[in-house]
């Protein structure tokens, strides 16, 4: 069975306030940030991208479970905000970690889960023996229109989860995606910001592939929502997963441990990822961890992970990530964010 | 780090830039960054051998860069240090993510991958080596 050898993630150090974002457009920022459960949001420095942030995530899980990095035999990135519309990012991560040139690569997109996507194709490779270890990253640096609510948002992070069968720290005991064709949210070629459908991304959207991946995950396996001690959904705010989780009857105690966007905000494709890792970085041996997530267009991936008794301590945690920071304004922002034209 | 049109001359220069990789004497065991084929202290007498930094030193000595060349207007003030790894190669790199009053000689760093420079209209992305402070989340 495959599982997870080693994790690493990674959050830029610079961050903006909601209420720094709401003061520039006129808006109520208390309202604001209390209707999206979302306090500040992660922003990469001008020298960092997707690229960047999956090859330092990269080199944490590989800091973290020690392999050699000749030893890995696929690397997926997932993003919607590849720096390149044609070269993958995988190409330059395989490279900067050390793992060409006898692997397979390639770069993944689904808006939000394109990394929970990598980590499924993984673990088939693994399980079929095609591979020994295969690396998958979810990482974006996404982008929200100046005065959108998705500019309250839209964060950059990253991680990166290194799946094969020896020494598994926890094992992927099954997955199950749903998946539809739903217009919720967009970006069309050569679009520097995305599209979406306002309230229609919530039901139709959201709900409907989360609720589907992880019903679909416990009717396959037999667990039920007791079973978990951790669940992890995706969050494009603060306020959608506990929604989920107050719907199937989940105690917020298990939910808010790998909640991370009222800190950091929605990293997309880093989304479930980074929740997973904050949760692989506080559990215990034997306890079972549920995570779903969601990418619109639409899709959701849901997951049972369970970890094993090699489960060590991270030496770089998802919460000194998120601990290390420093703000901008909003005119350092959209300098950040090269929106500026010149 | 020039700026270099040359695709091909960017592309051999993938392995010290991404992952600094270089060479080093076995003669005088002196660490070259970045690699040189020829020890210049032991001459006809040197043993070359292929090595990879670990990414961590400490700052040699830096400066703070507030005239920039083209191409970096947006990073003003930016840090360019030398960089004594723990090998003993002194090289020239940005610091990023430093807060200018913590700058100090001798501050211990560690490596970073991130972009240094693009191709203008739609051209190359040069990405390599960068150093930050090794505190907090990096200790």
């Amino acid at each position: 069975m495959a599982g997870i050898v080693g994790y690493g993630a990674y959050i830029p150090r610079y961050r903006i306030k909601v209420e720094e974002i709401a003061h520039v457009w006129g808006k109520d920022a208390r309202a604001i940030s209390g209707g999206l459960g979302v306090k500040e949001k992660s922003v990469p420095s001008l020298d960092e991208d997707t690229i960047t942030i999956s090859t330092q995530a990269a080199r944490n899980a590989l800091e973290y479970c020690g392999i050699d990095p000749q030893k890995i035999g696929a690397v997926y990135v997932g993003s919607e905000s590849h720096p390149y519309a044609v070269k993958p990012s995988a190409t330059v991560v395989a490279e900067a970690i050390g793992a060409t040139p006898e692997l397979m690569a390639a770069d993944y997109e689904f808006a939000c889960k394109a990394g929970t996507a990598a980590m499924q194709t993984c673990m088939a490779f693994v399980d079929s023996g095609m591979v020994d270890y295969g690396l998958a990253i979810g990482t974006d640096t996404s982008q929200g229109r100046p005065g959108d609510p998705l500019e309250y948002t839209t964060a950059a992070g990253g991680a990166a989860y290194i799946i094969g069968k020896k020494d598994t720290v926890a094992d992927i005991e099954a997955t199950y995606s749903f998946t539809t064709d739903t217009p919720d949210f967009w970006r069309r070629e050569g679009e520097p910001y995305p599209s979406h459908g306002a309230r229609f991304t919530g039901e139709p959207g959201y709900f409907r592939h989360v609720r589907g991946a992880t019903e679909g995950l416990l009717e396959k396996t037999g667990y039920k929502f007791d079973d978990f001690d951790y669940v992890v959904f995706h969050q494009p705010n603060g306020k959608f997963p506990m929604r989920m989780a107050k719907k199937f009857g989940i105690p917020k105690e298990k939910i808010e441990v790998g909640l991370l966007t009222p800190m950091i905000g929605n990293t997309y494709s880093g989304s479930t990822p980074l929740g997973l890792a904050a949760v692989l970085d506080v559990a215990r041996p034997g306890q079972l961890i549920l995570a779903t997530s969601f990418g619109s267009g639409a899709g959701g991936d849901s997951f049972a992970i369970k970890v094993t008794d090699k489960i060590h301590k991270n030496p770089r945690p998802v919460k000194d990530y998120v601990e290390r920071r420093s703000y901008l304004t909003y005119g350092e922002y959209i300098k950040h964010r090269k929106k500026i034209r010149m | 780090m020039p700026h270099r049109k040359s695709l091909a001359s960017v592309w051999r220069r993938i392995p010290q830039r991404y992952r600094m990789e270089s060479t080093m004497c076995e003669t005088c065991g002196t660490y070259f960054f970045p690699p040189r084929n020829f020890c210049p202290t032991c001459r006809r007498k040197s043993k070359i051998k292929h090595y990879a930094a670990k990414g961590t030193g400490k700052v040699y000595s830096y400066t703070v860069i507030h005239v920039p060349q083209e191409g970096f207007e947006l990073e003003i003030p930016y840090v360019l240090a030398v960089v004594e790894l723990d090998e003993g190669a002194k090289l020239t790199a940005q610091l990023c993510d430093v807060d200018l009053e913590d700058l100090k000689i001798g501050m211990p760093v560690e490596v970073t991958f991130r972009r240094i420079s693009e191709g203008k209209g739609g051209g190359i992305i040069h990405y390599a080596y960068k150093f930050t402070p090794i505190s907090g989340q990096n200790k």
